[in-house]
């Protein structure tokens, strides 16, 4: 079903008009050794009613936040989406258009990408925001260029161990072919060593980048780090989660000069990773050296006020190898849709989906605490998301509190093997005390049955399996 | 759609003390803030939102919609981009909880279902590109074209061979310059013959054993498909070059030729184009990779693999990968809307795409050819590019003209000034979903344009919600939000 509107008749009239015999005919200036000879080797056609049976059977047999309590987070989270923001999202002016070429038939997409970068300021406190990147992990990469390019600086990014380790690999997976070395500052406690960040900063240093709130759940001192950057010239870029904004301090107010974040959490589904909505604010100042789309607004012929692509002398349509950026799309979609999450929680909406994210989260890390065989692994000021240390194996713990009905946490082994006893538990507005209080217990159950079925030499802490200094 | 007034800004709509109650007052013991959270983190004052009903917002964002063109309310033949219909089933399906509510760290137990179809996405990509691994990780066309060049020089460094240079024809998309640059390679031109296809004497007098990687879009931005392209292949690979396939124009040879059967050694996918996921006003896309077998070790991790047993997984244990270009697995959302979309066709319908797009192209360009040239002739593929030229010199009458004009007429413009080789530029995709009927209208209406008077076309268009804007001034006095 090819979604095909010719007919038979149609096809042959078209055919007859172009000269033609066939629809073979169409692709005979191909070269007859380069066709392909047989059908592609791809699963025979669907109707409708197959493709939903299909499908249907295939999602059934994922059991996500919709199936077990989920308290995962690691920079996406089941924070929850207002009906407005599907039902508004989901209208086929919006879905199925593409980028706002001719503005006069795109004021819809215009005006609401402008709002959204308005939005991102007022969140952030910045005065400029593009009208959005791929996802947080390649906001932070462009950040980085973008840094580069501002400071002529080519020596090295200095990034805190606390950023998310995704996109420390993004990072460096950037910088692989490019000069800037990555040079990582340790994080033993929790945050980011301050004294060791601001000993690697020198005077070829084109960005410190850090994480606040960071991937551990706590919260950095970013005055600070802000201070250290720019004592030697370098520009300030922070990592945010944008929920956290409707509680914590502004970036503008600790002096950073880049920010960028994950949107996922306004508005948009978890969906396994994907797609998501990489926000980017800066200074005023440093708007020609920002990646992506930006819309501006201006006026029409007849004065009115309307809004366009503004300063496209940056993008690579123009400037080819020498843009700022390859990137040439923005995440139309999310960023409408994180618009209309703003819009509808509104300043109280969004202080409380921060303020109740927070609480919860310290009520569940204050539950788990006193679980035997549990304690916090990095204790200070946190968000919605804490790291809990357990002296049974991570993975069999997990395991059996999602046999419970809990998605109880991310296992950090995978990502440092320093972490390897480490689990991150992320706490939303979304999860009750019950929930929390049901966590607790699963995690109580599981340690019980663990302990007792291991043998006696093997209780206690043994699971550290690498020391400090590998990863 | 038109004669609406645009709506005012959500911050000017704004009054003090309205809201939307979303969110219950939370049910944890209430303890001081500060008491959790140390002072001197916490902001002063809630953020600067707008204050709106939930009323007030659903009609701001209907009414904004309206002001837009849309591929569910127009026909869009926006070239290189296409615009072809987006199927409402495959939203149906995405709006399952087996996709949006599924977390990207979750146990790989829990994840069978959908590693099952993003396995199979893979095979599928695999055997419609006759190459031998995927990548689903890129999250765009020009994040995998970069993802693809990352790899190359992976490639090329295992092998101890240090090559500096992309060459990349001066038709190509503005991403490829723009992703060689960041991928660390000098960007190398190549000129178009009076064909609109590579000129072969310029490739051989530039491919060295400096060149690492031939970028080519097959069929090219001028909607040709390129004959000589085993040739370029074998020339580049007797110098141990890698060809590249840009895939923005695959729609036209799904299951007609496959890329790897012409000797291209890597590509990208734009399944937000070639298998319908809906544009978003910009966004979201994806853009997986596709490569031979010996470049399979260097591309991004993970990778969905299976057990024996049958069971699927996250491969992250590949030693030679050049790491990852994104966080998470991919963009899902889009994957699974073109895992929906194939197996909605079929090897059958897949290749009855590409014939109706080039039907329809070519029968387009039939119909309109004689009042609006089109300077590389022969048969087209899915797009053709027609020059307003003649029109510039003897009327005065630009393609932007011409664009701004088939507004009025209730169509989206196609493609203006690109590609760069041709003056005047109308690029057309057509697509397969549209009718014969839309097209013949379509074609009356470009020709009815052509006889129109020429003030009419400068000043077009005429029933749009606003008229011409002033770019320049967006630009020399740039209003980046609302203050």
């Amino acid at each position: 079903m090819a979604y095909i509107a010719n007919t038979p008749d149609d096809e042959r009239i078209m055919l007859e008009r172009i000269g033609l015999e066939s629809l073979d005919d169409l692709f005979r200036h191909i070269p007859v050794e380069l066709r392909l000879k047989h059908p592609l080797d791809v699963p025979p056609a669907l109707s409708e009613l197959e493709l939903s049976q299909v499908i249907g059977d295939l999602t059934a047999r994922n059991q996500g936040a919709d199936q077990r309590v989920c308290f995962l987070g690691g920079g996406s989270f089941d924070h929850f989406i207002p009906a407005v923001v599907d039902q508004l999202a989901g209208r086929g002016e919006f879905f199925t258009a593409y980028t706002p070429y001719q503005p006069e038939a795109s004021q819809g997409t215009l005006q609401a990408v402008f709002e959204y970068q308005t939005l991102i300021c007022q969140l952030t406190g910045m005065e400029v925001s593009n009208s959005s990147l791929y996802d947080g992990a390649s906001a932070t990469a462009e950040a980085m260029l973008m840094a580069q390019a501002i400071t002529g600086r080519r020596g090295k990014i200095v990034v805190a161990e606390t950023v998310h380790p995704e996109y420390r690999q993004v990072l460096e997976t950037f910088l692989a072919c490019l000069e800037p070395r990555l040079e990582v500052v340790p994080g033993p406690t929790g945050v980011v060593d301050a004294p060791a960040l601001e000993a690697a900063i020198d005077g070829d240093t084109a960005a410190v980048v850090f994480q606040h709130p960071n991937f551990l759940g706590r919260l950095e001192d970013a005055r600070a780090l802000v201070a250290a950057a720019h004592a030697k010239g370098a520009l300030a870029i922070v990592v945010v989660d944008p929920v956290s904004l409707g509680l914590l301090a502004p970036p503008s107010t600790y002096g950073a000069d880049i920010v960028v974040g994950e949107g996922q959490s306004l508005g948009n589904p978890m969906s396994f990773g994907g797609p998501y909505l990489g926000i980017l604010a800066c200074r005023g100042e440093y708007v020609r050296k920002m990646p992506g789309r930006i819309v501006g607004e201006t006026v029409d012929r007849d004065g009115k006020r309307c809004w366009v692509l503004a300063l496209q002398t940056r993008e690579q349509h123009i400037r080819r190898e020498k843009a700022t950026s390859n990137i040439c799309t923005n995440q139309g979609l999310l960023a409408l849709r994180a618009a209309i999450y703003l819009a509808v929680m509104g300043p109280r909406g969004l202080k409380l989906a921060a303020e109740s994210s927070t609480r919860k989260a310290h009520y569940a890390a204050q539950r788990l605490a006193a679980v035997p065989g549990l304690e916090l692994a990095f204790p200070g000021p946190f968000f919605k998301e804490f790291v809990i240390r357990a002296n049974v194996n991570p993975q069999a713990l997990l395991a059996s509190v999602l046999g419970q009905g809990y998605h109880g946490g991310i296992a950090l082994g995978r990502f440092d093997r320093r972490l390897a006893d480490c689990i991150l538990v992320a706490v939303t507005e979304k999860r009750t005390s019950d929930e929390i209080d049901g966590l607790a217990r699963a995690y109580e159950h599981a340690i019980a049955d663990l302990t007792a079925a291991a043998p006696p030499g093997q209780r206690g802490k043994p699971q550290i399996l690498a020391s400090a200094g590998s990863k | 759609m038109y004669k609406l007034v645009q709506p005012p800004l959500l911050f000017e709509s704004s009054r003090p003390g309205r809201a939307t109650a979303v969110l219950p007052a939370c049910d944890v013991p209430e303890r001081p803030l500060d008491e959790l959270i140390p002072r001197e983190f916490l902001r002063q004052e809630p953020p600067p939102l707008p204050e709106l009903g939930e009323l007030d917002v659903v009609r701001h964002y209907t009414n904004l919609s309206t002001l837009n063109m849309s591929i569910d309310s127009n026909f869009y033949p926006l070239g290189s981009c296409t615009m072809k219909y987006n199927p409402k089933r495959n939203e149906r399906m995405a709006a399952l909880p087996g996709l949006w509510a599924q977390h990207p760290y979750q146990d790989e137990r829990t994840l069978q279902g959908l590693l099952a179809i993003l396995y199979d996405l893979q095979e599928i990509l695999a055997e419609i590109a006759g190459l031998d691994a995927v990548s689903l990780q890129p999250a765009a066309g020009a994040q995998g074209e970069l993802t693809a060049l990352l790899v190359a020089a992976r490639y090329f460094r295992e092998r101890g061979e240090s090559r500096g240079q992309v060459l990349i024809p001066d038709s190509a998309h503005g991403t490829n310059p723009a992703s060689a640059h960041l991928s660390g390679f000098e960007a190398v031109t190549i000129k178009s013959d009076g064909r609109g296809l590579v000129d072969l004497a310029d490739f051989k007098a530039k491919l060295s054993d400096q060149s690492a990687v031939f970028m080519m879009t097959n069929p090219n931005t001028v909607g040709l498909f390129d004959p000589q392209i085993r040739e370029i292949a074998d020339l580049l690979h007797a110098k141990g070059g890698l060809l590249y396939l840009d895939g923005a124009n695959m729609n036209a040879i799904l299951g007609i030729v496959r890329p790897g059967d012409m000797g291209v050694d890597l590509m990208h996918y734009n399944p937000h184009k070639t298998f319908s996921g809906p544009h978003g006003g910009g966004g979201p896309g994806a853009g997986p990779i596709a490569v031979r077998e010996h470049l399979a070790p260097y591309l991004p991790a993970p990778v969905v693999a299976r057990k024996a047993e049958g069971e699927y997984y996250l491969d992250h244990d590949r030693p030679h990968s050049i790491g990852r270009v994104r966080s998470f697995f991919g963009n899902t959302g889009v994957l699974f809307r073109a895992y929906c979309y194939i197996r909605s066709q079929g090897p059958a319908g897949l290749k009855r795409i590409a014939q109706h797009a080039v039907l329809n192209a070519n029968y387009l360009k039939a119909l309109v050819e004689d009042v609006y040239p089109v300077p590389y002739d022969g048969p087209c593929m899915h797009e053709f590019v027609a020059s307003a030229r003649a029109f510039a010199k003897e009327r005065g009458v630009r393609a932007t003209d011409i664009a701004k004009r088939l507004l009025d007429y209730n169509v989206h413009a196609p493609t203006i000034y690109f590609p760069l080789i041709i003056p005047e530029a109308l690029m057309v995709e057509p697509t397969e979903t549209e009718s014969r009927e839309t097209l013949e209208s379509f074609a009356e209406i470009l020709r009815a344009i052509a006889a129109e008077n020429p003030e009419l076309l400068h000043h077009a268009p005429h029933s749009t919600p606003i008229s011409r804007p002033d770019e320049v001034r967006a630009a020399k006095q740039p209003v980046l939000s609302w203050k």
